[in-house]
């Protein structure tokens, strides 16, 4: 490792700030093309049948359509590998607000227009849709593995044994609902197909066919589907992805209307084809975090040690997609047990299908399982920090490899003091009028993934260092902090240093995943730019050029990596009304070394009022009798307002975790809301007494815990 | 959305005139104010029409004084400038506290009074074409009732419709005397606020009893009394920019010990901005005790019908009215 690579990382505003802020930093849908068309999606109104007829008529008619696409015309396309890919090929629909359909024409609103006088008729199957979510139904049926890499059924030791014969014991059912991720930039997309290349163009690998300025978390995935569908190599598709106005995880894989767009591009070529999905059409068919129903049981013994962990998750999956969130990760590797288990359920429907969503997995695993160690820590009578203490594992409980390092013990104690953790034996008394106040604490915990190695190439130019990967910045601050890394490693002031990224036409990079960005792509970065002076010394000629990728310490396999954290919360519960009001919120993290504290900060706090706005309103309501999302835009799915969110800080260890890479830095994107919903309801029962196992801890949900647990609290009588 | 044609009125009598010769060329027309709820109605396609007639530049914006300090209110202010002036703030002011619950600022900078007493319901069926909604397609059904019920009314609901009002304004409204003043093709008609919004009975596409062509001129609150001293609480699932669940406004009058007068506007229980009349005779004459506020709700809240979803709006209103009430109190005394 360099030494320029373990200075420590300096705060740095963005440096796309100045055109962010000021409007002209370009967005898929902004770059300015010529003559551009506009495409309007049509959406099945059924859950799953036939097409039976599509009257399309009078949508041609009107003044100014260029195209109406159905499974008709569209081009014939190979099957692609992603089955949601699979539109306008077949007359039947998966799930409901499938692509069934759409408009092309000169203006947005004439599109619209015409979308809405598009008759698609339907015949539905005799035994109707199947949508409605239910853990007892014939069809549920256990789950071998989840995410392809987690253990579907796990079992170590006689948890039932254990759980029988504890001194202590908690048991409960958690619920965690629908969510969406709702990124502020809608998805969008224009699609260019390159007219008048003449025939020999075809075969020329370098020429390209198919341009796309698009909204994702990496250039790779839509260049890759695309090439594969329209039998192009991927070098033919150029994608262009500057700036991206947010995704988690929902712009990670492409959605039907990428598919759709450069269909109806490629019959009108030459021609711009533009859409941006609206927020209903978001919610119909870009992905969404499943819900979850959990159980799960904790045994100890009479000094807080953990005898059995047990953790059973029953979720819904999509036909199309078997989506399944691994929410039981948490269990097996955050606290040591002797014995335990983890099980998985699922539940096949007539729906869409889920996909990533910030911390998949472990935001719902981690809701549950902390708030059951609070319900042991009350009924132990002990601190809820000390019992956490008590339970940290040596080494990972479920694989046994030793930690690359873990941090967890300094988080809660040094989380709890900077905070002033302090809470109440007895729950209910803290008042300010109608509202009870209380104090919570959760820890938090996601893993590191390898997501395979990624290319950095360093170009001395203008007197400039100029490093291009097609890494994406989805609003992390990648421009910036890549930029950082390799003015850090080559040893020159940052703004001798240029990052290009968000574009194909740089070296291929995983895409913005799995909280990986800063330590892969930093990695490669780090490793580009040593190659870089070792082959070019520190005077580099111009045009002086060198690729690397990144480098993982070897043996990283036999160590388990984790970011850890920990949150505090205070909150505000009022009697009148059941309104939740968090007062303060406050994480302490282990996020290995921090590149820069800045966008760090924007990170983590990013994640936790995510964490905030899940835990006190998303909720995405799935119609049982339709299959789809009523409550679908900003009014109905309630996300923090600015009002909601008052005092969020962080902190962190800051130690580097040697076996992250060259940047010793772990990924931060998603540790920040995992437990956070934890935290809140535990605070929520310091203040009340009042135990809640349901996100979102909604009105409804205070009062008629309040009206269900006995008599009238005090200031209804006064 | 359907093209229309945009048409600017010059004046009262030339936007009914505009209403009046399109109705006789089977054209559709709709008056646009502040636009922030009808552009999204035709966007969406609840609404279509053929000629859209701006009346927002009408000179209907004044806040002028009436008799014993009544205020008449152009139907066309803007819910911002209207929740910050001097008169209305020193007046009533439970109008400028409701109208500042209300949306947000970009919102209520666009928004005008009488839009905002014809913004129609924020019920998700009625707002998604692709479900039955006998609102929006009379016949199809209501989605509602055995749907995504959290936001449903509680009073006054029918077997066709279960939809709330959604207005905070009106709620304030409803707790004080107001007439609304309209113009039509007959002339001037004065509506008792009581008598503006409907019911949905089996008709529930109609929201209001005023005519299709009829403009809202103005708002007239009558003298206020003992409305000086008046509130509006609302509860909603966050802190701001949301819908209430349920709201409350009071004003009341104190006189030892006993209530002299009271008025009670509820938000979020029924299809019309609802007057808890039976809340208020129970009170009127008696002990002014949080006691008697919580008594007093029980016997309005004996008329609601919950459904599965929504029985936790009775528990709100059965703790924010007497909260509502207890603060008036005290700040009599
Ligand atoms: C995101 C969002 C949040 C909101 N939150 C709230 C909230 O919390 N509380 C709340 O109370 N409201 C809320 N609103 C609603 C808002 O108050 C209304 O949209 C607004 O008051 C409507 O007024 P406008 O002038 O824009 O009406 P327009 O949209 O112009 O018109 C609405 C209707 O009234 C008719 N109309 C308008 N003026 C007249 C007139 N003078 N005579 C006859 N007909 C007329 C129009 O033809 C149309 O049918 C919210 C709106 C949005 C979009
Ligand atoms: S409650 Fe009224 S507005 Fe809502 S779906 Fe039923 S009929 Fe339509």
């Amino acid at each position: 490792m360099s030494d320029a690579a373990t200075e420590q990382g300096r705060d740095r505003a963005r440096v796309d700030a100045p055109l962010k802020v000021s409007g002209l930093a370009p967005y898929a849908y902004e770059h300015e093309l010529e003559d551009p068309l506009f495409l309007v999606p049509v959406l099945s109104t059924v859950a799953t049948g036939a097409i039976t007829g599509i009257d399309a008529e009078a949508a041609r008619a009107v003044p100014g359509v260029a195209l109406v696409l159905t499974h008709e015309n569209a081009p014939r396309l190979a099957l692609p590998t992603i089955p949601t890919l699979a539109v306008l090929r077949k007359p039947r629909v998966r799930y409901r607000g499938e692509i069934v359909a759409a408009v092309v024409a000169d203006s947005l609103e004439t599109a619209r227009y015409a979308a809405s006088l598009v008759r698609v008729d339907y015949a539905a199957p005799p035994s109707g849709p199947d949508v409605r979510l239910d853990p007892e139904d014939p069809g549920v049926r256990p789950l071998r593995r989840v995410m392809g890499v987690y253990p579907g059924q796990h079992t170590v030791g006689d948890v039932d044994g254990e759980l029988a014969g504890a001194a202590y014991r908690v048991e409960g059912h958690y619920a965690t609902p629908v969510n969406h991720h709702n990124p502020i930039e809608p998805h969008s997309m224009v699609a260019l197909w390159h007219a008048d290349l003449g025939p020999l163009a075809t075969v020329q690998p370098r020429s390209t066919r198919l341009t796309v300025w698009d909204s994702n978390q990496g250039v790779v995935a839509p260049q890759g589907v695309l090439a594969g569908a329209f039998g192009l190599l991927p070098t033919q598709v150029e994608v262009i992805s500057p700036y991206v106005g947010g995704s988690f995880g929902t712009k990670g894989m492409p959605h039907p209307h990428v598919m759709v767009t450069a269909m109806a591009a490629r019959k009108l070529p030459g021609r711009a084809v533009k859409v941006a999905l609206t927020r209903p059409q978001m919610f119909a068919g870009t992905g969404y975090r499943p819900e979850t129903r959990q159980r799960v049981a904790l045994a100890a013994d009479e000094q807080g040690r953990l005898r059995a962990v047990d953790h059973e998750v029953f979720a819904p999956v999509s036909r199309v997609i078997p989506w399944v969130d691994p929410t039981a990760g948490p269990s097996l590797s955050m606290y040591a047990s002797p014995t335990r288990r983890v099980s998985y359920r699922a539940q096949h429907l007539d729906i869409g299908p889920g996909t990533f969503m910030r911390a998949p997995g472990e935001y719902t695993g981690m809701f549950a399982l902390e708030t059951a160690m609070d319900e042991l820590a009350r009924e132990m009578g002990m601190d809820p920090v000390e019992l956490r203490l008590r339970n940290e594992p040596e080494a990972d409980p479920e694989s046994g490899r030793p930690w690359s390092s873990r941090h967890v013990a300094t988080c809660l104690t040094e989380g709890a003091r900077i905070f002033g953790l302090e809470q109440q034996q007895q729950p209910g008394g803290r008042r300010e009028g109608e509202w009870l106040l209380g104090m919570g604490v959760a820890s938090a915990s996601f893993p590191q993934m390898g997501m395979g190695p990624s290319l950095a190439r360093i170009t001395f130019t203008g007197g400039r260092y100029v490093v291009s990967m097609q890494a994406s910045d989805i609003g992390t601050g990648a421009w910036t902090v890549l930029a950082q890394i390799a003015a850090q490693a080559l040893d020159v002031p940052q703004d001798q240093v240029e990052a290009r990224i968000g574009t194909t036409d740089a070296p291929y990079a995983i895409i913005a995943g799995g909280s990986t960005g800063t330590f892969g792509w930093g990695s490669a970065v780090v490793e580009a730019a040593q190659a870089f002076r070792a082959e070019h010394g520190s005077d580099p000629a111009e045009g002086a050029t060198t690729r690397a990728r990144t480098r993982m310490p070897q043996g990283v396999r036999g160590v388990r990596r984790m970011a850890f954290g920990a949150h505090f919360a205070e909150v505000a519960v009022s009697e009148v009304s059941g309104e939740v009001r968090v007062r303060r919120l406050y994480g302490h993290f282990d996020g290995g070394r921090i590149m820069n504290p800045r966008t760090a900060r924007s990170q983590l706090v990013g994640g936790m009022t995510m964490g905030l706005s899940g835990a006190l309103f998303e909720e995405s309501y799935r119609d049982p009798r339709f299959g789809h999302v009523v409550n679908a835009d900003l009014a109905g799915y309630h996300v923090a307002a600015h009002a909601d969110v008052v005092d969020i800080e962080v902190g962190w260890v800051g130690e580097p975790d040697p076996w992250m890479g060259a940047t010793g830095a772990k990924g931060i994107g998603e540790v920040g809301i995992v437990g956070v919903p934890a935290a809140i309801g535990n605070a929520i029962f310091d203040a009340t007494g009042l135990r809640l196992r349901e996100l979102p801890f909604t009105p409804v949900k205070v009062l008629e815990a309040w009206e269900s647990s006995g008599p009238a609290p005090a200031a209804t009588v006064r | 959305m359907r093209p229309f044609t945009y048409e600017r009125a010059t004046s009262v009598a030339d936007a009914l005139r505009r209403t009046a010769g399109a109705s006789r060329e089977g054209e559709r027309t709709a008056y646009l104010a502040g636009g922030t709820n009808l552009i999204d109605h035709l966007r969406l396609g609840i609404r279509e029409t053929d000629r859209l007639i701006d009346v927002s530049h009408l000179d209907l914006t004044e806040v002028t004084e009436l008799e014993e300090g009544g205020l008449r209110i152009g139907a066309l202010a803007r819910n911002a400038d209207v929740a910050a002036h001097p008169l209305v703030r020193r007046t009533f002011p439970v109008v400028s506290a409701a109208m500042l619950a209300g949306a947000s600022g970009q919102l209520r900078n666009m928004a005008t009074m009488g839009g905002n007493l014809l913004q129609r319901t924020r019920c998700v069926y009625f707002q998604d074409l692709s479900t039955p909604c006998n609102k929006r397609d009379p016949g199809s059904g209501c989605s509602a009732i055995e749907g995504l019920g959290t936001y449903n009314a509680l009073i006054g609901t029918s077997d066709s419709c279960v939809a709330v009002h959604p207005s905070d304004l009106c709620v304030a409204l409803a707790a004080l005397d107001v007439t609304v003043v309209v113009e039509g093709p007959l002339g001037e008609r004065r509506i008792d606020f009581a008598d503006l919004h409907r019911l949905p009975g089996d008709r529930p596409e109609r929201d209001t009893t005023l005519e299709r062509s009829e403009l809202i001129t103005a708002i007239e609150i009558a003298g206020p009394g003992f409305a000086r001293r008046s509130r509006y609480r609302k509860l909603r699932e966050r802190a701001s920019y949301a819908f209430a669940t349920v709201s409350v406004a009071a004003a009341l009058e104190v006189r030892d010990g006993q209530v002299a007068d009271v008025r009670i506007g509820l938000g979020g229980v029924s299809h019309k901005p609802h007057r808890a009349l039976r809340a208020e005779e129970v009170l009127r004459g008696g002990p002014a005790t949080h006691e008697a506020y919580a008594a007093a709700i029980a016997v309005e809240m004996e008329q609601a019908r919950p459904g599965p979803d929504n029985g936790y709006k009775v528990t709100q209103l059965r703790r924010a009215v007497p909260a509502v009430l207890s603060a008036l109190t005290e700040e009599t005394a």
